[in-house]
């Protein structure tokens, strides 16, 4: 049904119609994905800057994201961004409200949006946004930028394979930078605190400051609804990006991230067939889920001449 | 395998502010496991166009309450046409009259509600659209 060669060239050539078909293709796992994704401008990818913007909900992540798209507009550069929402785990659907804060580039050719829902992935997610990703990437976007809640583990993967990340917190969000400390500043190069000019930014940018001084890290402070404290923020993101290049330390994150990846395909694609296997022990209860688990995956590996 | 998700952008074009309508039926095609892009108010029909092209959406769903349907609804679909997205098919709905249905339907909107629709059959239309679309 899809011309894959087609819309591979669609992509190089920059257009909306193929790049937004390319990674339906890839999300889906529809026939084909496969040769795209072989078939993309690989030094592209390898030179695209890759952006993780996570944080709570109400930090003001899509408002930011939004001025860093614009920022990177006036520096000429052709931006894309991965918009991530949770799928409700009830119905399976989703809403996406993060184009509403964008569509001042709406009708801007060289501003790609995408928005992506988890579907209840555990890994997949992280897998179909990476791919998702380098479509963009190969269809000349530069940088790209990936905005999500930061709450899920499939979220941190996601946050974790972008080539550098910032963590948006802002005052009057609660208790919320205690639960941030256990996690996500650990792996955050760089923390924004936005909505400086409310009250409480001051306390929130001294508590952020203590952790991110320990680990090297920078604080900045911005106030995305007015468009304050982008420019700095954007620069150091780029330096940083050059330095890790420089450093090897890119390199090394990026091998991590691609492995992760390939796991996550992996149990993606052993799914069904864990399922089958499981339908298909019956109605016996009587054993363990973790030793039936075990057996299972004994069985998988036997079944390929692949013993332990 | 799971079932395939079918995403849908919801629309409101032209100086309509009055969103509750089309917030309603975006969570009602949520909870029937859509996956719905809404792109705020007040929004032009060379925006919306451009928004579903690149999400890449199974159909667009406009809602009107301010009587420029007919205008705006039409625009939409030459505009996907224009950035040769026509195969998107555009379903309208809000304070319609029924004499404007054949317009419409003429001009390329392939399901118009109008009031008192059940949102058991707005689910229904956009269920049948969009696997009419995939399997085209």
């Amino acid at each position: 049904m899809h011309n894959i060669d087609q819309i591979v060239q669609g992509i190089h050539q920059e257009k909306s119609r193929s790049i937004a078909r390319a990674i339906s293709i890839v999300e889906d796992a529809d026939a084909g994905a496969d040769d795209l994704l072989d078939s993309l401008d690989t030094a592209r990818i390898e030179n695209t800057m890759v952006v993780g913007i996570t944080g709570a909900p109400g930090a003001g992540k899509s408002t930011l994201t939004n001025c860093l798209v614009e920022h990177c507009r006036n520096l000429g550069k052709r931006v894309g961004v991965v918009a991530i929402d949770p799928s409700s785990p009830i119905s399976g659907g989703a809403i996406h409200g993060d184009r509403i804060r964008m569509m001042q580039h709406a009708m801007d050719q060289d501003v790609v949006v995408r928005s992506m829902a988890t579907r209840g992935r555990l890994g997949g997610l992280c897998a179909s946004a990476g791919a998702a990703v380098r479509v963009m990437a190969a269809g000349g976007c530069d940088p790209v930028f990936i905005e999500t809640v930061g709450v899920g583990q499939s979220e941190m993967d996601i946050i974790q394979s972008s080539d550098i990340t910032a963590l948006v917190s802002a005052p009057g969000l609660g208790d919320d930078i205690q639960a941030l400390k256990a996690g996500l500043l650990e792996v955050a190069d760089i923390m924004v605190v936005n909505k400086a000019d409310c009250p409480g930014a001051d306390l929130l940018s001294m508590e952020l400051e203590e952790v991110a001084h320990e680990k090297g890290r920078r604080v900045f402070r911005t106030v995305a609804a007015k468009k304050e404290g982008i420019e700095d923020l954007f620069t150091y993101m780029r330096e940083l990006f050059d330095t890790h290049r420089e450093s090897g330390e890119s390199a090394r994150r990026r091998k991590l991230a691609r492995q992760r990846e390939i796991v996550d395909w992996s149990i993606e694609m052993l799914r069904p067939y864990i399922g089958e296997m499981c339908k298909s022990r019956g109605d016996d209860l009587s054993m363990d889920p973790k030793i039936c688990a075990h057996e299972i995956t004994k069985s998988l590996l036997q079944g390929h001449g692949n013993r332990e | 395998m799971s079932q395939k998700k079918y995403r849908i952008l919801i629309g409101k074009p032209g100086l309509d502010g009055h969103d509750r309508g089309a917030k309603c039926i975006a969570r009602a095609l949520r909870d029937a496991g859509f996956e719905v892009i809404y792109t705020g108010i007040r929004r032009t029909p060379e925006e919306i166009a451009a928004a579903a092209v690149q999400e890449d959406v199974d159909a667009v769903g406009l809602s009107s309450l301010s009587g420029a349907h007919l205008v705006l609804f039409p625009e939409i679909v030459e505009n996907l046409r224009k950035q040769g997205a026509e195969d998107i098919p555009v379903i309208g709905g809000g304070i319609i009259p029924e004499e404007d249905l054949p317009t419409l339907n003429e001009q390329g909107v392939s399901k118009v509600f109008t009031p008192g629709t059940t949102m058991q059959e707005i689910i229904n239309t956009f269920t049948e659209i969009c696997e009419k679309g995939a399997h085209a």
